[in-house]
């Protein structure tokens, strides 16, 4: 999945799960600051994420991780390094 | 300790007529009835059900208008309860500095957090052991204070929270509460009420201990028939009530409508029976309120009976009516027969409701009560629409966990003597 695919996915998550709207959704938009995520929405998101993205978060993995997630443009970093070690993984 | 001097300044409604206090009182002036079939829609959810009937609020609340922050940890419980409580504050015309001057708190409460919320957050965690798929608000929509939780972060409120949970009580022990805190100058200001929503789990609760009616499933607007010789149980319904209580210091500060004084307040226990109503304990929470009060029993003009529909509470109340006020006077009537039980919110909505008939001067009628059952007889039943000046009133509340509550209102102004 390329960036840009992954980009536009979260970008409906945003909008259906946070009701927030499409064109504040710029790539360097803050999660907390800007578009008003607060802890409760980084769970749900992260259950959004792993949901959309099949694959599962690991708490003592990808706690530091997921904590220094800022923009929008960190989630979709993460979400390419997570497919990425999915890739790498036996099958 | 010295006492302050309680009035109500503000009432909100969802009832099953509708969202607004002024939908619910022209249906019950009209002799409405909100009670219809529910079996094609709960026969999909749950099965073994004696009942089918129940009175569902008529229409879908403006949810949206919550924004999502405040929306996300609310079940459809808490959801009518902020919506019963913006009617009221509005109408009250409270200026919105006053919720986080810590003057300013809510007693708020419902039978549980939300059914349908319960039974979502269960489904997920039966289905798989699992609860990651449980949204983060769903905990908060579950939780027991969760009307008062949430009322108090939409308001930004910060002062006291209280959710007395008491089942179909919950409301009048909210209102109790809320007005001991004005009364003894804790607060000066308390969003009082309760809410409960109408779920087939809910109506399943009290089929299993053969307390809803369930020979007119046919005729749903012919039932509940509370005080009625052909009584045969109750019908769940659902809403939310919320009433302003002020200190009178504070609405005559802020030039204040006021609607009405809270005089008096009793809640205590059966301490014999979870279920089964207690005539004498109904009458020494009445005796206790009147004299929390310091009014005589004479001085009552109307009673706001608890009355369901069952054949043991409503002949138990109808005793200690009698007992406590003699034949004759007050004038009783129940709106359950209009509205089904709301559950939590009952007592407050027909708390509100009666205030309403007080200053009105007019008493609205028991709904289906065409001859009144054993044990009924000896009280003065409202038949039908009844003109009369009314200087004060009981409310009467009682709940499943053998509690009582009542409470007592009088016309702002008026004297005891």
């Amino acid at each position: 999945m390329t960036e840009q695919e992954i980009a536009e996915r979260v970008k409906k998550i945003m909008v259906e799960e946070f009701e927030l709207k499409e064109e504040i959704l710029v790539p360097t938009a803050s999660l907390y600051d800007e578009l008003g995520l607060d802890s409760l929405d980084s769970v749900d998101l992260v259950v959004a994420l792993e949901r959309e993205f099949s694959f599962k978060v690991v708490r003592n993995l990808d706690e530091e991780k997921i904590r220094a997630i800022r923009q929008l443009k960190d989630i979709h970093e993460f979400i390419m390094e997570k497919q990425k070690a999915m890739q790498g993984e036996p099958k | 300790m010295a006492s302050v001097k309680v009035v109500i300044t503000g009432v909100g409604a969802v009832s099953p007529f509708g969202i607004g206090f002024p939908r619910m009182m022209d249906a019950l002036y009209a002799g409405s009835s909100a009670v219809v079939s529910l079996k094609e829609q709960w026969e999909n959810e749950v099965k073994g059900l004696n009942c089918w009937v129940g009175a569902p609020l008529k229409e879908r609340l403006p949810s949206q208008e919550i924004p999502r922050q405040y929306r996300r940890t609310m079940g459809p419980t808490a959801l009518m309860a902020v919506f019963a409580a913006k009617e009221a504050i509005a109408g009250a015309g409270i200026p919105h500095a006053v919720f986080s001057n810590g003057r300013t708190g809510v007693s708020f409460s419902s039978t549980t957090g939300s059914a349908a919320s319960l039974t979502a957050y269960f489904k997920e965690y039966f289905e798989g052991a699992f609860v990651k798929n449980v949204s983060s608000g769903g905990f908060f929509q579950v939780m027991s204070h969760t009307c008062a939780a949430n009322i108090a972060h939409f308001l930004n409120i910060r002062g006291r929270v209280i959710s007395p949970d008491a089942a179909c009580s919950s409301s009048a022990q909210a209102i109790g509460m809320g007005y001991e805190a004005i009364k003894y100058g804790i607060q000066d200001m308390m969003l009082c009420g309760g809410a409960d929503e109408l779920n087939a789990i809910v109506c399943g609760s009290f089929d299993l201990l053969n307390a809803t009616s369930c020979r007119y499933n046919g005729t749903p607007n012919e039932t509940p028939r509370p005080f009625d010789r052909d009584r045969d149980g109750t019908v769940c319904g659902e809403g939310a009530g919320c009433v302003v209580l002020e200190s009178e210091e504070s609405a005559l500060a802020r030039g204040a409508s006021i609607l009405a004084e809270v005089a008096g307040f009793s809640t205590s226990s059966d301490g014999s029976h979870l279920a089964q109503p207690h005539s004498a304990s109904i009458a020494q929470c009445m005796r206790e309120a009147l004299a929390s009060a310091h009014m005589a029993p004479e001085k009552v003009d109307y009673i706001s009976a608890h009355a369901t529909g069952t054949l043991l509470g409503d002949a138990a109340e109808a005793q200690a009516i009698h007992e406590v006020f003699g034949g004759g006077r007050p004038a009783v009537s129940s709106l359950k027969g209009h509205m089904g039980h709301t559950l939590g919110a009952s007592g407050v909505l027909e708390l509100s409701a009666s205030f309403k008939m007080m200053n009105d001067g007019i008493l609205i009628p028991t709904l289906n009560l065409k001859t009144p059952g054993e044990g009924c007889e000896d009280i003065d039943h409202v038949t039908e629409l009844r003109k009369c000046r009314i200087n004060a009133f009981a409310k009467n509340s009682f709940a499943f966990g053998g509690i009582n509550s009542v409470i007592i209102i009088k016309r702002y102004g008026a004297d005891n003597d």
